[in-house]
């Protein structure tokens, strides 16, 4: 190596060195671009695959479920237990139970594949903690929709609030999900 | 006011002075500290587009508090197996010389603790103190990783004393005293007047400030240099096996190093108290100048860590051995020529 390709060296090394500085300097004083988590929450992407859960059908607040079972059948961790009743004044069954066994669900889809009425969705719910067990083992869906159907009417109070088919008697014992809802 | 400034300026009340200049120093230095590392941590977050720490406070200020907090609340633990009593001496003798170099630094025109004439080489002397006790922290620590560090900053500072010294006698030709006060008194005027500008001196003379801020970040063993806290390879390096305010006292140190370093570098290169724009000088404002040099070059340290990933070894050492010794001496020479060379003419016609 030469002399003046040494000190050109050491020249130039300097002045990327200059650079590398500017550069950091200069996003410095760029906005933030990170998402504040607890209190900021990013919208998931719409293929995010939570666990499933029942439409609300936004005209009638209801499911759109008919208890016909495909979904059972389709599910192969056999971890969806449904069951349905036929309402006074109704021509098909409405859903009266729908549990999900989130423990062994592998979020295959073959279930809202299966739904001839399109009844069931993946849910966008990541923030799911819980200190047993049993809350994600005996998931109850129509409970949850329930819950949905309340913020659902609440969004639209000139609506009528419209009655949620729930005969027979409640769940024994569902434990709650604990949730940390974003704020 | 007057009486408060005959105490703390004038020759008369020796101890009260040294007392208050005490409590003084040791609370610049925690409170230095304390904020240093939330302003590292925020400019970390700045330079990487995130706010950095925000939660305790207003916008995070009272993260020190808190950080302070949980450190004292750790248990001292002195690792079985070790060297108890160097173990524990060590933070004691690294926070130690940072402490004592403050009281010769010139912080306003009359604004010093202790104006001796040979400050400026009680400042290197004692900064290479602050290398053996980090060296005796990693040894007494008894654990490998520690050990390669204290081998990793021995190595280090003995490669950056000295082009770092060779600078500094640079500037020593120049102004031709080790008094800290004259040195900056020998920089008055306007702001071409710092060492830093003064080109017909030595036009190397920017270079030469240069050399000085790369062998103060590696003395004070910050990144790009600091291997003897390679987190990637070492763990916590030296203080590896130090927890609570055992660790908090490195930290404290470490950040009271640079404080001591960026006033050395403002005071040789950059006119110490001196206002650049000869206005706005006086006893207020001298201090304020200082401090607002003072803190441009640790923000320009912070800014630097966060910028460049760390060195390897060997390239350390030859940057040091092969660029910054050769430069430093072509300085040093080039000043004594300089200067001496009106006087060869002046004999010669």
């Amino acid at each position: 190596m030469t002399m003046k390709a040494a000190f050109l060296e050491v020249y130039r090394g300097f002045m990327s060195l200059l650079t590398g500085m500017r550069i950091t300097l200069g996003q410095c004083f760029k906005p933030i671009i990170t998402v504040q988590y607890p209190r900021q929450t990013l919208k998931m992407a719409p293929r995010f695959r939570g666990h499933i859960e029942l439409v609300l059908d936004p005209e009638t607040g209801k499911s759109l479920c008919t208890a016909c079972k495909l979904c059972e059948r389709a599910c192969p961790s056999d971890c969806i237990a449904v069951d349905g009743a036929k309402l006074d004044g109704q021509k098909t069954k409405s859903v009266t139970e729908y549990k999900l066994n989130f423990t062994t669900c592998s979020l295959c889809g073959s279930c809202i594949e299966a739904c001839p009425f399109d009844a069931i969705q993946f849910s966008k719910d990541y923030n799911k903690v819980s200190f047993s067990r049993d809350t994600f083992s005996h998931m109850d869906l129509v409970k949850r929709l329930e819950e949905r159907r309340k913020i659902w009417a609440q969004q639209r109070p000139a609506a009528p609030p419209a009655e949620m088919p729930m005969p027979g008697p409640a769940p024994a014992s569902t434990p709650q999900t604990q949730e940390q809802k974003p704020s | 006011m007057s009486a408060i400034q005959e105490i703390l300026l004038g020759p008369g009340w020796p101890w009260v002075r040294l007392l208050l200049y005490l409590v003084g120093i040791c609370a610049f230095v925690g409170a230095n500290a304390a904020y240093l590392v939330l302003a590292e941590r925020k400019g970390a977050g700045r330079i990487q587009r995130r706010p950095g720490p925000n939660e305790s406070g207003y916008a995070g200020w009272l993260q020190p508090v808190a950080d302070g907090i949980k450190l004292l609340a750790k248990q001292v633990m002195v690792p079985p197996g070790t060297d108890g009593f160097l173990y524990r001496l060590a933070p004691l003798m690294v926070m130690a010389p940072p402490l004592i170099c403050l009281t010769v630094i010139p912080y306003g025109e009359n604004l010093v603790a202790r104006n001796i004439n040979v400050g400026l080489l009680m400042v290197f002397s004692l900064g290479s103190i602050n290398v053996m006790a980090l060296m005796l922290g990693g040894w007494a620590s008894r654990n490998k990783f520690a050990v390669i560090s204290s081998a990793r900053i021995v190595s280090q500072n003995v490669a950056y004393e000295i082009p770092m010294l060779l600078v500094v006698i640079t500037l020593l030709m120049v102004t031709g005293t080790m008094n800290l006060n004259e040195i900056v008194q020998h920089q008055a005027g306007w702001f071409w007047h710092w060492n830093f500008f003064k080109v017909w001196v030595n036009p190397l003379m920017p270079v030469t400030f240069v050399i000085f801020f790369i062998c103060m970040l590696a003395e004070t063993n910050r990144a790009p240099f600091d291997m003897a806290e390679a987190e990637s390879e070492l763990v916590a390096g030296a203080f590896t096996e130090y927890g609570g305010m055992g660790f908090g006292v490195f930290f404290m140190a470490e950040y009271a190093n640079i404080v001591v370093g960026c006033s050395l570098a403002t005071i040789l290169f950059f006119g110490g108290w001196q206002s650049p724009v000869v206005i706005l000088s006086g006893p207020i404002w001298g201090p304020l100048w200082f401090l607002a040099k003072m803190y441009a070059l640790v923000l320009t340290v912070i800014w630097i860590r966060w910028t460049f990933p760390r060195t390897q070894f060997y390239n350390l050492l030859n940057l040091s051995w092969k660029i910054l010794i050769p430069v430093s001496l072509v300085t040093l020479l080039l000043t004594g020529a300089m200067m001496k060379l009106p006087l060869l003419l002046h004999h010669l016609f």
